[in-house]
């Protein structure tokens, strides 16, 4: 299955195109819908964490919105890419291409929007004071990590939901488990000791974790928690290929 | 050269879809008694370049599944496929297209899916409009299509991006007599260029007059392979004989 000499870019181009298209094309609102959802959630978490259980944290929503973006690019990336083959059956069946490229334009295509959020945050940042520093330069080895965990895990669990459609579900419920897992709206410095070294081996924690640092705290994120980042961003990449590699061979039958 | 063989090749599907809860996945696993019927059998094929293949048999007999995997989108159970040139296939009416996608834009979709680069779409995309006839409507949404114009810009884009392979499914069945009588001619005129075409249909006068070569399947097995007339009439001789 080595369709010969693909323009792999030109590919990914037209499927993540296809999908902004199919998104945005009868919505008013279009791409502004995908910076209502931030807004919302920092309004109504702000309200909670100051007003309800108050926390004892400084400049409460842009602390949220380094862990939110994050976050947000990581739950909506995985979801759709979940659902990408699914969704694409009808290539599937019918057209022969390096099916890896389905799951991979989905993710690229959260990118772009995580991407805007992105520079939103940052403008944010320097209109409130936080200045820039030599570790930004940190932010894009980061947000590159977790782009590759994100692709290793939508490869992995497109192939299982080919085969297993409760899959979805299972990543939906994982997601909001992972909203809680992760510290959005609290610190990683509130965490006990002894759970700390859960959140540092989950990537998106670690993401938010060492955004904080680099933004909130002007420090450069230390080296062993860069380290485990890598091995499980490129660890579930590795994985993720091997298994939609294995999988996608039945992926005509079974759609 | 040969462009497409198959050795051997087998495809079993299993008959378990009734239920899929995870005791009885579990459950089949263990007793290893799950229903399954080969689609197809100890076939063997072989197309060298230049040949017009046409490929008939009754309902189920295994044709789209044979094109299916002769073209790479499905693996066989076992055997062998070897497969070499750029293949353009039509297995369905409008595969590959999508409804909220204009035309144009799945142009450029199938195209780089077949594996084009964007010079090579954009050097092609007004020849393919215009075979098509569909100028006023290349810039709405596929869903507004009738069957037939979809059929016109499916085959429009496989012929004019020039594959060494040409697959067709029944595919011609929708167009009008101008549009059917436009395709022909384009076969035709891809046929003296010594291409290659791989046709399925159950209109035996249609393989015929395309093909010089049939393959006839029945229940997942290559019945007769040799010249289209010799093994047409047979076919037909075969159904009638049935069907009295």
């Amino acid at each position: 299955m080595t369709p010969a000499a693909h323009d792999h870019l030109y590919i990914l181009y037209n499927l993540i195109s296809k999908d902004f298209k199919i998104r945005y094309r009868n919505m008013s609102l279009g791409i502004f819908w995908s910076l209502l959802n931030p807004i919302i959630m920092v309004t109504v978490l702000t309200y909670v964490f100051t007003k309800v259980f108050p926390q004892p944290i400084h400049n409460y929503p842009l602390f949220l919105l380094i862990g939110l973006v994050p976050f947000n690019f990581f739950t909506l990336a995985w979801a759709t890419g979940t659902n990408s083959i699914l969704d694409n059956a009808a290539l599937v069946k019918k057209v022969r291409f390096h099916r890896e490229v389905i799951p991979i334009s989905v993710v690229l295509g959260n990118v772009v929007h995580f991407l805007i959020q992105v520079v939103i945050l940052l403008a944010l940042l320097l209109l409130f004071g936080r200045g820039l520093n030599r570790h930004w330069l940190w932010l894009p080895v980061i947000f590159g990590l977790e782009i590759i965990f994100v692709c290793g895990m939508a490869l992995a669990f497109s192939a299982l939901d080919v085969h297993y459609r409760d899959t979805r579900y299972v990543v939906e419920s994982a997601n909001m488990v992972l909203f809680w897992m992760v510290p959005i709206f609290y610190d990683i410095g509130q965490v006990p000791v002894r759970y700390t070294l859960l959140y540092e081996l989950n990537p998106v924690a670690a993401v938010v974790h060492a955004c904080r640092l680099i933004l909130l705290n002007a420090t450069a994120p230390p080296f062993s928690l860069l380290e485990k980042l890598t091995l499980v961003s490129f660890g579930a990449l590795a994985a993720g290929l091997l298994l939609f590699r294995r999988m996608k061979k039945e992926f005509a039958d079974y759609l | 050269m040969t462009l497409i063989e198959l050795q051997n090749v087998g495809k079993r599907y299993f008959l378990h879809r009734k239920r899929q809860l995870l005791a009885e996945r579990v459950a089949s696993r263990i007793r290893r008694g799950r229903v399954s019927f080969w689609a197809l059998r100890n076939v063997d094929l072989r197309i060298d370049a230049g040949e017009t293949v046409g490929i008939i048999g009754a309902n189920g007999a295994g044709k789209s599944t044979l094109l299916s995997i002769a073209v790479g989108v499905s693996a066989p159970t076992e055997g062998i496929v070897i497969q070499r040139g750029r293949v353009a296939a039509l297995l369905e009416l409008g595969s590959g297209f999508h409804p909220d996608l204009t035309g144009r834009e799945n142009i450029h979709l199938n195209a780089a899916l077949l594996g084009y680069t964007r010079a090579m779409v954009l050097k092609r995309i007004d020849p393919i409009i215009d075979f098509a006839g569909i100028a006023d409507f290349i810039d709405e949404p596929l869903r507004t299509y009738s069957s037939g114009m979809m059929a016109r810009l499916g085959f429009s884009v496989a012929i004019h991006l020039d594959p060494d392979i040409l697959v067709l499914d029944e595919v011609l069945a929708v167009g009008d007599q101008d549009f059917q009588r436009k395709c022909m001619e384009r076969i035709s005129e891809f046929r003296r260029q010594g291409k290659t075409l791989l046709f399925v249909s159950h209109s035996a006068q249609t393989v015929e007059s395309l093909c010089r070569r049939a393959v006839w399947l029945e229940m997942g097995r290559v019945r007769r392979d040799g010249p289209a007339a010799e093994v047409i009439a047979e076919y037909t001789r075969g159904v009638s004989a049935v069907s009295v």
